[in-house]
């Protein structure tokens, strides 16, 4: 343990904490920027100074570690004014019109000058000598530089975290700036839509394109008829929006706050999760026949899952030659999407071109995916508008709905009904643990040996995990797998996607079945999901997808009722012709910058 | 009042060394603590701005756990005024090839470098062919050495030396947070030696010499000789060697054309001296330090125009990262220019100076701590000249 003082009172650390962390450990908020909790150090925002005693100039409290016998004091005339001073500066080249602002209210910058009360302005105002840009080419992603404080949390994310580096610093001196390859529009480089360095922005530099307006306008048309469905890590995320801790559950309250704003019937993406189940996990095990009993070389393992269309256009720019790999299986919305417009319309005796189909989502990807041209299985535009996880919010909010007091609702029927399985597509790992219950049970007659039904190897956060199911005595279909070991490995973020990915390209693994997803933590931990996010507010969504799962009275996706029926009568079977039309779709090689 | 020197040129630097291969041998068969402990006794400050004791520098380097460490050659010389590297370069590379061998042998280094500035790549041929020779010499001498040559890419923050190991492995030239100092994470994470081209030089000269020689020149705070680039209003511009610790009006007497106004004392990010102070201004550690840079300014000179030029100098080569640096430097920039056309009031001349005072407090690196220099020292003694 390190013994310093910070502001007269004496604090211990662990060697290799910060006098940042020190500070917070006795109740000291030090303001901090350029700062994450779930990045590598930048300290170059300077905010975060404080003076230390013998020391020269001030001291970044976020870069410094903490060294024994350390005095600290966080707020001596020289600290106050030189962090006033940066705020100030940073406001002279601030585009600070707030009240215009998507953040206004959720921005770091403006807490910060509200906090100092950085009133009248006593430097130029630079905002004029720039030519700041908005990129707007991206169905996910705005770009505002004129938002921008150049703490680069963003670079870090796309680097650190998602080895993507679709953002970089451009420039020097005045002119530095994040930038993308030779300055092209976000659009047409490497970005995954994956949403994280949003996540991350501390201002409204970087916000997701909103469609607020857009379902406004659909939900008011009287003569449309609107379906929204909700992902599974919406419920669990939805609430720290609107007044609960992170980690609640908010599922009937979400639901009746969806009726009351007036969408013509309230589904659950859970159901097409439940049904994706089905498709990738016959897939799977047609491939593996193939391969095993057949000996067709040409069948490509591992198969990789496709639900999270930040990890499919990562894979389209990074792997292409493992395209193939990659369940054809659309996502679990755009399944939805196809089935709103087809089965659901039959159903409802509605014509689909007046059926407008919504998603809210964990995702900012999902926008993107929504545009893809295939997407349009059913003959019309699948999902016409996905909205993020923070965009309901802001709905709720506008409706004037008191959410915390909202009585728990239902969803409706025909797509509504789902399982524990697919709340758990939620969580890294998920997708692994449901398709497992479901293929174990219908290749062998048993439940899959975990206690509970929860297959705690391909939990947690680790960035790639791996786990083999060993298959014994399986039922007659499926005598060909008996003794086979299933290799599976589930990786998070897009980093520990790209090395996992690595060591298949370099022949290092022989897995069978592979589940990624672009976001830290998955879904939960989605670009769509409230802000902030660090570790431990993820650890509180993973508990309460579990619980949630737990709660469910069917946990495995293959029993679920609307599922068995929709199989009946109107899908025919897994793998089916009309699955083929309307629930699979394939992939495009994109260019590398 | 501090102990001065009269002005003395002193020729160390320069001297060919009819036996290198001796001084060299000689050199590199001291033991380890030897060497170190007669740079610490010589009292070898770098030249390359910091002044940090570079016996310790090694003694640091050479003590850390570690499977690999570098020395690494600044020669990035990238100062406003400054050309003495060059200089060095291009007349005895062989001393400062000595210079890095003998520090690869202290603190255990198998790869050097020499980073050398963009725009010196005129000098690239001729010194890998010196450098080439170097090699076989090592050889002979049986010191597992190897120096490669790397450039630089034109911008001057990449002579701070945590953004040239950056700039080395391919990142963006950015300065990195301190501690960890290069002596326990540098290039490439490694325990690293970085030492100025001059600083080198004077290492392998103190070896020869002995610490005595070297010590005997200059002040207690500021010992041996350092090579000086004279530049500006002077009738004798160019490089010479001197001894640390004369005075500037001194130094002005020698190098002044009869009409100095100022001087500005280490480039762009050191002071500038007013003729009321030369007297008692004793150009070292103790007084004002040098890389090496003097520009002398006769009465002709509009201390204005210098300022400016420095700030757009600042303003442009600031790494950008930080903000007290980067705005604060276009602040100061345009801010002077305010003043200058009558859109600020005089007073704002002061707000800027607390600006400064904020960024030598809160930059992360030496560029944005040290704008307050040259700006306050000017600011403050030619006010007028900053409004009229
Ligand atoms: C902005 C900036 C630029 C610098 N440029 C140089 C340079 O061109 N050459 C140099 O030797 N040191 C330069 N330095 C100093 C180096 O960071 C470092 O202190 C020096 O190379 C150490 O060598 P020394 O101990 O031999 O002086 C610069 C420092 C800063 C902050
Ligand atoms: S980014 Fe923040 S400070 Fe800037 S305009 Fe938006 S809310 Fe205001
Ligand atoms: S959305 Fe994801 S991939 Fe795109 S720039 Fe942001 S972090 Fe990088
Ligand atoms: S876009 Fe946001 S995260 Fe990126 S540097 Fe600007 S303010 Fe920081
Ligand atoms: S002080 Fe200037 S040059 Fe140094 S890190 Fe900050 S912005 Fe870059
Ligand atoms: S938060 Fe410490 S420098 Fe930005």
């Amino acid at each position: 343990m390190i013994n310093l003082n910070i502001d007269g009172i004496d604090v211990s650390v662990e060697e290799g904490k910060t006098v940042l962390d020190a500070a917070k450990k006795i109740n000291v908020k030090i303001p901090t920027l350029c700062f994450h909790e779930d990045l590598c150090i930048a300290g170059n925002c300077r905010v975060c100074v404080v003076e230390q005693e013998g020391a020269k100039g001030l001291i970044a409290s976020c870069a410094m570690p903490a060294h024994e016998g350390m005095k600290i004091n966080t707020n001596t005339l020289k600290v106050r004014r030189s962090r006033k001073h940066i705020i100030e500066l940073l406001l002279s080249e601030h585009n600070a019109d707030c009240t215009k602002c998507y953040k206004n209210g959720s921005c770091e910058l403006q807490e910060l000058a509200n906090e100092y009360r950085t009133g009248n302005q006593v430097f130029l105002d630079l905002v004029q000598e720039k030519n700041y840009t908005i990129d707007q080419s991206s169905p996910s992603i705005m770009k505002d530089d004129s938002k921008c404080i150049r703490c680069q949390r963003c670079v870090r994310t796309c680097e650190q975290l998602q080895a993507v580096s679709a953002l970089a610093v451009a420039n020097k001196g005045g002119e530095m700036k994040i930038s993308s390859f030779f300055d092209k529009p976000l659009h047409e480089v490497v970005c995954t839509n994956c949403g994280q360095c949003i996540n991350r922005c501390p201002t409204g530099a970087l916000i997701e394109v909103n469609n607020i307006e857009d379902v406004w306008d659909a939900i008011y048309d009287e003569n449309k008829h609107v379906v929204i469905q909700t992902a599974p890590a919406v419920r669990i995320g939805l609430g720290e929006e609107l007044g609960f801790n992170p980690g609640a559950r908010v599922t009937g309250k979400m639901v009746a706050a969806l009726k009351r704003l007036g969408f013509n019937s309230v589904l659950d993406t859970q159901f097409t999760a439940d049904l994706t189940i089905m498709e990738e996990g016959t897939e799977l095990l047609t491939r593996l026949k193939k391969a095993l009993v057949d000996g067709d070389k040409s069948v490509h393992l591992p198969m990789t899952t496709s639900c999270s269309p930040g990890w499919v256009k990562f894979i389209e720019h990074t792997f292409p030659e493992f395209l193939d790999n990659v369940s054809t299986c659309k996502s679990p919305q755009q399944m939805f999407g196809a089935l709103a417009k087809t089965y659901y319309a039959q159903k409802r005796n509605l014509d689909p071109k007046d059926i407008v189909s919504v998603s809210v989502m964990p995702c900012t990807a999902k926008k993107f995916e929504a545009d893809r041209p295939e997407m349009t299985d059913s003959g019309y535009k699948d999902v016409d508008y996905a909205i993020t996880t923070r965009e309901l919010a802001i709905m709720i909010k506008q409706a004037g709905l008191d959410f915390m007091e909202l009585e728990d609702n239902e969803f409706d029927s025909l797509m509504g009904d789902s399982t524990g399985a697919a709340t758990i597509f939620g969580a890294t790992g998920g997708v692994m643990e449901a398709a497992l219950r479901t293929a174990y049970e219908l290749v062998t007659g048993r439940e899959v040996p975990f206690e509970n039904l929860n297959i705690q190897p391909v939990r947690g956060f680790a960035g790639v995990r791996e786990a083999s199911i060993k298959i014994e005595d399986p039922v007659d279909d499926w005598k060909f797998l008996d003794g086979v070991e299933l290799r599976c490995a589930v990786a998070h973020g897009l980093r520990n996607a790209k090395e996992l990915m690595t060591s298949v390209k370099n022949g290092k693994s022989n897995y069978h079945f592979i589940e990624i997803m672009a976001c830290p933590g998955g879904c939960l931990g989605g670009g769509g999901q409230p802000i902030p996010t660090n570790q431990e507010i993820r650890d509180k969504r993973a508990a309460a997808i579990y619980e949630e799962d737990m709660s469910l009275p069917i946990r495995k996706s293959h029993e679920n009722p609307e599922i068995i029926h929709i199989y009946n009568d109107f899908l025919g079977e897994p793998l089916g012709h009309k699955s083929h039309e309307l629930l699979h779709t394939k992939y495009v090689k994109r260019e590398r910058y | 009042m501090a102990e001065k020197k009269q002005l003395k040129r002193v020729d160390i630097i320069f001297t060919e060394e009819c036996n290198f291969k001796q001084v060299l041998s000689e050199a590199l068969q001291r033991s380890d603590d030897e060497i170190i402990q007669s740079l610490l006794d010589s009292g070898l400050r770098g030249r390359g701005g910091a002044g940090f004791p570079t016996g310790m520098k090694w003694k640091f380097t050479a003590q850390e756990e570690a499977d690999e460490r570098f020395i690494i050659c600044n020669a990035d010389e990238g100062e406003p005024g400054t050309f003495k590297d060059r200089e060095i370069l291009f007349k005895v590379p062989y001393k400062v090839f000595g210079g890095m061998a003998v520090g690869a042998k202290v603190i255990g280094a198998k790869e050097g470098y020499i980073y050398l500035r963009g725009e010196y790549k005129f000098l690239l041929d001729d010194l890998q062919k010196q450098l080439d020779d170097f090699h076989k010499l090592l050889d002979e001498l049986g010191l597992d050495f190897r120096i490669h040559i790397v450039t630089g890419a034109g911008a001057y923050i990449c002579g701070e030396e945590s953004a040239l190991f950056e700039s080395m492995e391919g990142k963006r030239g950015e300065p990195r947070n301190k501690p960890p100092y290069p002596t326990i994470n540098g290039y490439k994470g490694k325990p690293t030696v970085i030492n100025n081209v001059e600083t080198l030089v004077y290492a392998l000269t103190i070896c020869r010499l002995g610490a005595e020689r070297f010590k005997s020149l200059g002040t207690n705070d500021s010992r041996g000789s350092k090579v000086f680039s004279i530049s500006g209003d002077t009738p004798i511009p160019g490089i010479y060697e001197l001894e640390l610790g004369m005075t500037l009006e001194n130094f002005v007497e020698e190098f002044g054309d009869g009409d100095t106004k100022s001087v500005q004392v280490g480039g762009a990010a050191g002071f500038c001296v007013p003729r009321k102070d030369f007297k008692d201004t004793i150009i070292g550690f103790e007084g004002v330090p040098t890389g090496g840079s003097m520009m002398l300014f006769n009465s002709s000179r509009s201390m204005y125009n210098v300022i400016h030029n420095y700030l757009e100098f600042f303003e442009e080569e600031s790494c950008g990262q930080c903000t007290p640096c980067r705005v604060g430097c276009q602040q100061l920039l345009l801010g002077v220019e305010a003043v200058k056309r009558g859109d600020k009031p005089i007073s704002y001349l002061d707000e800027l100076l607390k600006l400064t005072e904020t960024m030598k407090l809160t930059a992360k690196c030496g560029l944005g701590q040290s704008v307050a220099n040259s700006f306050a020292s000017i600011v403050d003694n030619f006010k007028e000249e900053m409004i009229y």
